[in-house]
Formats: C-alpha cells, sequence, structure tokens
C-alpha cells in the first residue's frame, strides 16, 4: 500500500496537464472556469484536438482507435482536463454508443459510425427516457414493429430529456419489440435512428436556468432499416445496462468538484471572505470528503477489476460526487450573496456586456440550479440508494 | 403566548387569498411579468388596499401592523406574486412614514396608497454585502440643497419607481453608525443613472449611479446623519415580510409536491407508496412549521420597542428561513425528477423564490452573526 501515484502515472499527469494548457483555445476555457454555455463548435474545436493526439475516446479498445490507458490513467486525464479548464467529453456517442456497438455491433456498423464518432462529425442522441419511463426505465412503451418484408421497423412513441438531441443527426433508443414478454425488462431492442427521418420531430424543452438543451423527441411511423439494429433482437436491456455502466464511472465528477472548490476559494477571497472561519471550517470538510471520494475512486480502480468499477461501488461514487458537487455549488451561492440574485439568460454568453453581477458571479445561481440534475439523471440518487441497499442486505 | 387570528385576520387573509387566486393562475406563478401585467396587477393590489395597509388614514391606509402585514405576506409568496407590495408597502412607504414630514407623507403616501407612484428604497451598496452602515454614497450641502454622488445596487423595484428613498453619508467614514442620511431623489433627476435587471426568482430591481445627482432641501429626510435607526428598522420589517412570504412559497411547494408524489407512478405504484420519498416531504413539513412559527416571531419582534430585541429575533427568523427555504427548495426538485428542473414546472419557481429570499437583505451567515451578537449582548 501506498498514498503517491508512480512516477509513471506521474509523468503522464504532466504530460496531460501540459498538453491542456497549450492546446486548450482560451476562449473556451474561459467559458469553462465561468459556468458559461458552451456551443457545439465549442465542443467539436476541443474534441478534435483531442482526436489530434488519440485521446477523444480513452474507453474505446486500442483497435478501434483508443489510448489504451489504465484505468487509473483514464482518471488521471478525466482530472486534469476537467481542471485545466477543458470541456467534459458530453458527446453519448463516445461515451455511450462507441463501447455499445465495438461490444455488439456487426462489422458493418462499426465501420459505418465509428469513424464518424472519432471524427466529431456525427453527435448522437441518447432515446431511452420517456414521460413515463424516467427512474423506471423498464416501462419504456415506444414500440418498433418489423414489416411484413421484413426490411424495416416502423418506430411510434415520445422519448423525453434527450440532451443535446439539436446537434445531434442520429439517436440510439431502446424500444419495445415485443409487447408479450413476460418481464418489462424482455422484449426491448437497440435501434439506431437517423434524427432527419420523416416522422420525427424534436421539441425543446426550456429549462430553470435558462438553457434548453434537453429535448423530447416524438416518433410517428418512423421507418428504421433492419441493419440498425444493434445485437440480437429483444435483447436491447442488456446493451443498455452495459451503456448505462459506462455512464455511471464518471459519473463521480471529481475533478469537477476540484474545480469548483478552486472557484469557491477564490471567490471566497475575492469577497472579502477569505478569513471567515464558519467558511474556511466548510472548505476544509469538502477537501476532507472530496479525498475521502478520491482515495475511494482510486481503491476501487486500482482493485484490478476487468470492468472499470463494478455496478454497487459506482453508484456509490456517484451518490456521494453528486451530493458533494450540489453542496459545493450551494456554498457558491453564498458566497457571492447578493450578487448572486441578478438573473438573466444573457448573462451566459461571454459576448454581454454591461451586466448587473460580476461575470464570475452572474451565472452562480444559474449552475447552481442545472447542478440539480447531478442527482437525477443517470439513474436518479434514490433509485442508487436502492441498488446498494439491495446488494449490501443480500449479502 | 397568542399565536391565534382573530375574524378581521381571517377576513383579510381569505380575502388576499381569493384575489392571488384570481389574478396568479397557478400555472403561470413565477413567471416573468410584462410591464403591463405587472402595472394591472399593482393596480390590482392598490384596489384591494394592500399598498396602504400599514398607512394611516389620514394618507390614505388602513393603519394595519406587523400581524396584518406578515398575512398578506404569506397569501402573496404563496402565489409568488407582491412585487411591487414589498417595494412600496413595507420598505419604502412606511419607512417615510416614520421618518419624514408631514408635507412628505402628505405627498407620497396617499399616492402610494393609491398605486399611483411608486417608490423604492436603495440601501445597498454594491461593496457592502449586507452591511447597512457600509455607505460610501455622499451627500454634501449646496446652498439649501445637496449633492450626492455614489452608486447603490440591488434596489427592489428600483427599475420602475418614481422617486428613490437614498441612504447616503453626510458625516463619518464607511461603516460608521452615525452620519447616514435619507433623501428623496426623483428618478428623472439629472446625473441619476439607473441599471435595471431581473433577479432570479422575478422580481425586478436595479442598480443606481448617482454623479452630482443635485436635490433640493425639502428632499431631505428626517435629521441629517441619524437615519441608521429608520433604516435598520425598514429592512427588519422587509425581512420579517420576507419569512412570511417563504412560509407561503413553501406551503404552496409542499402542496405541488405532494400532488406530484400521489400522481406519478414509476414502478407500477404511485411514488407515495415509496419510503424514502415519503420521509424528504415529511422533512419539508417539518421544516414549514418551523418556518410558520418563526415568521410569527419576527412579526410580532416589529413590534418591540427596543431595537436589539427586534433584531435579534428577526435575525433567529431569517437565518432559518434562508437555510430551510433552499434545502427545501432544491428537495422539493429532486422529489419532482426531471420535470423539477424544467422550466414549465412550478416547483423550481418556487425554489428559485425561496433562494432569492435567502439571499435578499441578509443571508443566512450574516442573521447567524447578527443573532450572535445581540444575544450575548442580551
Amino acid at each position: 500500500m501506498k498514498l503517491a501515484f508512480s512516477p509513471a502515472d506521474e509523468a503522464f499527469r504532466q504530460e496531460v496537464r501540459a498538453f491542456v494548457r497549450e492546446r486548450l483555445p482560451a476562449d473556451i476555457k474561459r467559458k469553462v472556469e465561468l459556468g458559461l454555455r458552451l456551443e457545439h463548435a465549442d465542443y467539436v474545436t476541443w474534441f478534435r484536438i483531442l482526436e489530434s493526439r488519440g485521446w477523444l475516446t480513452p474507453g474505446w479498445p486500442v483497435e478501434h482507435g483508443g489510448p489504451g490507458w489504465s484505468h487509473l490513467q483514464r482518471y488521471i486525464f478525466d482530472e486534469e482536463t476537467l481542471l485545466g479548464g477543458a470541456p467534459r467529453i458530453i458527446a453519448s456517442g463516445i461515451q455511450m454508443l462507441g463501447p455499445v456497438l465495438i461490444a455488439f455491433g456487426t462489422p458493418e456498423q462499426k465501420a459505418t459510425y465509428l469513424p464518424d464518432i472519432r471524427a466529431s462529425r456525427t453527435w448522437w442522441a441518447q432515446g431511452f427516457s420517456e414521460p413515463g419511463a424516467g427512474s423506471d426505465l423498464a416501462s419504456l412503451r415506444t414500440s418498433a414493429v418489423l414489416e411484413p418484408d421484413g426490411r424495416h421497423f416502423v418506430v411510434n412513441g415520445h422519448k423525453v430529456w434527450t440532451s443535446y438531441a439539436q446537434w445531434c443527426s442520429m439517436m440510439f433508443a431502446l424500444v419495445r419489440t415485443d409487447p408479450n414478454a413476460a418481464k418489462p425488462q424482455e422484449g426491448i431492442s437497440f435501434l439506431l435512428i437517423d434524427m432527419h427521418s420523416p416522422g420525427l420531430t424534436l421539441r425543446p424543452i426550456r429549462m430553470l436556468e435558462g438553457g434548453a438543451d434537453l429535448n423530447e423527441v416524438f416518433l410517428d411511423n418512423v421507418r428504421v432499416p433492419v441493419e440498425n439494429l444493434v445485437g440480437e433482437l429483444n435483447k436491447g436491456w442488456s446493451y443498455g445496462k452495459y451503456l448505462l455502466g459506462h455512464e455511471r464511472t464518471g459519473i463521480a465528477g471529481i475533478g469537477s468538484c476540484k474545480q469548483q472548490l478552486a472557484r469557491a476559494r477564490a471567490l471566497a477571497a475575492q469577497q472579502g471572505l477569505a478569513d471567515d472561519p464558519l467558511l474556511r471550517a466548510r472548505f476544509a470538510q469538502f477537501e476532507v470528503e472530496l479525498m475521502a471520494l478520491e482515495f475511494t475512486a482510486l481503491r476501487l480502480l486500482s482493485a484490478g477489476q476487468r470492468s472499470a468499477v463494478p455496478q454497487v461501488e459506482a453508484s456509490m461514487l456517484k451518490v456521494r460526487g453528486t451530493e458533494l458537487r450540489q453542496a459545493i455549488y450551494a456554498s457558491l451561492l453564498e458566497i457571492a450573496g447578493p450578487q448572486a440574485l441578478p438573473f438573466s439568460a444573457e448573462a451566459q454568453f461571454l459576448e454581454t456586456e454591461d451586466l448587473p453581477a460580476p461575470r464570475e458571479l452572474g451565472t452562480l445561481a444559474a449552475n447552481c440550479l442545472d447542478a440539480c440534475k447531478l442527482s437525477i439523471y443517470g439513474g436518479s440518487n434514490e433509485v442508487q440508494r436502492n441498488l446498494i441497499a439491495q446488494a449490501v442486505l443480500a449479502a | 403566548m397568542d399565536f391565534s387570528l382573530d375574524d378581521d385576520h381571517l377576513a383579510l387573509r381569505d380575502a388576499v387569498r381569493r384575489f392571488c387566486a384570481a389574478e396568479f393562475p397557478a400555472h403561470e406563478r413565477g413567471n416573468a411579468e410584462t410591464p403591463e401585467l405587472e402595472a394591472q396587477r399593482h393596480a390590482a393590489c392598490a384596489e384591494l388596499g394592500l399598498l396602504g395597509l400599514p398607512f394611516d388614514t389620514e394618507f390614505g391606509g388602513s393603519g394595519q401592523g406587523p400581524v396584518e402585514a406578515m398575512l398578506v405576506a404569506t397569501e402573496l409568496g404563496r402565489a409568488l406574486a407582491g412585487i411591487g407590495w414589498l417595494a412600496n408597502a413595507v420598505l419604502a412607504g412606511p419607512l417615510l412614514a416614520e421618518a419624514g414630514t408631514p408635507a412628505q407623507c402628505s405627498r407620497w403616501l396617499p399616492a402610494l396608497a393609491r398605486g399611483e407612484r411608486r417608490l423604492a428604497f436603495a440601501c445597498h451598496e454594491p461593496e457592502a454585502r449586507y452591511t447597512l452602515t457600509d455607505v460610501q454614497t455622499r451627500a454634501r450641502r449646496d446652498g439649501d440643497g445637496w449633492i450626492l454622488d455614489g452608486r447603490k445596487s440591488l434596489v427592489l423595484g428600483g427599475d420602475s419607481a418614481d422617486a428613490l428613498v437614498v441612504v447616503a453619508r453626510t458625516a463619518g467614514e464607511r461603516r460608521e453608525r452615525d452620519g447616514l442620511t435619507l433623501f428623496l431623489v426623483d428618478a428623472d433627476a439629472p446625473g441619476l443613472g439607473r441599471q435595471p435587471f431581473g433577479l432570479l426568482d422575478g422580481r425586478r430591481a436595479a442598480h443606481l449611479g448617482l454623479a452630482g445627482v443635485r436635490v433640493a432641501a425639502d428632499a431631505l429626510v428626517g435629521t441629517p446623519g441619524a437615519a441608521l435607526p429608520f433604516v435598520e428598522a425598514a429592512v427588519d420589517r422587509a425581512e420579517a415580510a420576507l419569512c412570511a412570504e417563504a412560509a407561503g412559497a413553501l406551503d404552496a411547494l409542499l402542496a405541488l409536491t405532494l400532488e406530484h408524489l400521489r400522481t406519478r407512478r414509476q414502478f407500477g405504484a404511485p411514488l407515495a407508496r415509496f419510503q424514502v420519498l415519503q420521509h424528504r416531504v415529511a422533512d419539508i413539513a417539518i421544516a414549514l412549521e418551523q418556518v410558520r412559527s418563526m415568521a410569527c416571531a419576527a412579526a410580532l419582534a416589529l413590534q418591540s420597542d427596543v431595537p436589539a430585541e427586534r433584531q435579534r429575533l428577526v435575525s433567529a427568523a431569517k437565518a432559518l428561513v434562508a437555510r430551510l427555504g433552499r434545502e427545501c427548495g432544491l428537495v422539493a426538485i429532486q422529489l419532482h425528477g426531471a420535470m423539477g428542473v424544467t422550466d414549465e414546472c412550478r416547483a423550481g419557481h418556487y425554489a428559485k423564490r425561496l433562494i432569492a429570499i435567502g439571499q435578499l437583505f441578509g443571508d443566512a451567515a450574516f442573521h447567524l452573526a447578527r443573532f450572535d451578537r445581540e444575544a450575548v449582548a442580551a
């Protein structure tokens, strides 16, 4: 046992840090640090910079363009890029679909879709949740019926909470192909749907903090070629679970926690609160919690499991990581005091001048409200705690 | 001890509740108001007598006290209403009634009560956070009038006021208790700049810049250098009203959340069947009772003749309301799931109001510190 990273891992950390410092465009870095809105072009710019170094798809196997990093290296990469002010890799094609296609897709599907994901030419939407199927995802009702000639599915239904669908040209979706299956998890298939198909429409959802990056997707007799079925018919649930496992591993957001805590300390100093004893005690508490979270993540990663982190431990990291981040955001709001109150959608843009609150304070309330979703998406924290409880009670 | 309401109280409460139900449709509460809609609602507030509530009858008011103001604020908070009411009938109006000359009162209070004119109270400054004595805006004599220079921030209703009651320093240095003076400054006075903006909870406000603003002798409110007790009392009235608003808002938010838990089904059952969610609404229900109690305490404290006693209780109330309001607001969003983070769902609008209430005039940390000082001194 020892707490320090190996010299090789430290060298890797320095390499990532230097790369971010040299290559991350200054305007993107500034937007990230101020909690401003990032445009599609910002993400594409940064993703292509990462891809030029072969670093965009750390979770993919080497033969498909992954860098071949250890879990610990991936962890260091996530942390250093976030701390350096880089955008998160939010593209669900990279984080979610890629690993599923690599594991379960046909050679044609891999050849057709993976290169465009790596080149940031195609953005993929995730079509999982439905109005009646949130935490209880298995109750989804969007149907796909195979036409008599066996060449197309006809899809009807309503997906919701689809992130960045306005930037996406393709969607991977869970659809019900056998309504008579014995259990709700059975009879679900995993389909790839062209977002430009006739019968598919989008409606942006206006969010509490002013953004509109989530969408509803309506599917009205959308025809999908049968080649777009991933894996076996009616086995989609297991592919979805595989995918959500990949979503969960980074969800503790340790790099984000560190980034926001640094932001809080800087703002406290700027507001003349650097020596406030209550605030100092709270910062110290955050540091301790963050340390416990980080050592837990590292301990789990170094245990050498083949999958990144087992389900139950991933749930634990998600619960603590998201709730810690929310607590830090709430502190940020308090530190800003009355200056957190002026609120306008324009404060989200770097170009806006004459804001009613200083630039670095004007987005805090929006960021804090936006952080509410951390404990809701990716399986709500209530569902995560149920999973943990079931596991420990069954032991 | 007596927390009971008499028949007049109940009649007032019910009248305001009916008014809010008619003027503020449930699914629109918290939405930004157009200036026309805001003006229409302000006029309706006047019609109901809410804008003259605290003024003497000779000034067109009904001479009601803090308990009545609390009842009104609770009902307005329930409907996410009352933006102009707080600025005029709680902050600037009663301040002028207390500190102003008979001529100033005659000129302004009846017009405020009728909703025809508006005032706003400019007590904060950009570098002062919540400290009311931290005033850098200066007023110097100029013949028989005064010239004001400085900046005021976050003036509630300052965007639409016809005149502003401005706290300026006529003597002393930053944070000195003596030397503060109140002035009535016309909104169109040369040298006065206004930057209007919206707050997190949809309230309207403005920052003010005063560059050589000249006012006449009759703009002076009260005795030069002796304004602080009036300023502190006015802000405490606003804080007590905000605590009452929070009680109404939290009550409405709890009702919304319960309705969601009863109707939303997941895993084959209404969410209300899940014990982990039951416990979280139980915590909101407990918080609501605490907030209601402390809103009463703050209202009754306003009747105290001893400023330190008033400040101790108002600070205790606001420290609690600021913390519980935000916590409950965020928990209610969580209980609404993804719907809770949309603009369409009302839960988030109530959360925004509760967060804003917690950070207006004084946040939990500010009030805990003031409570601590007063409690130790007592």
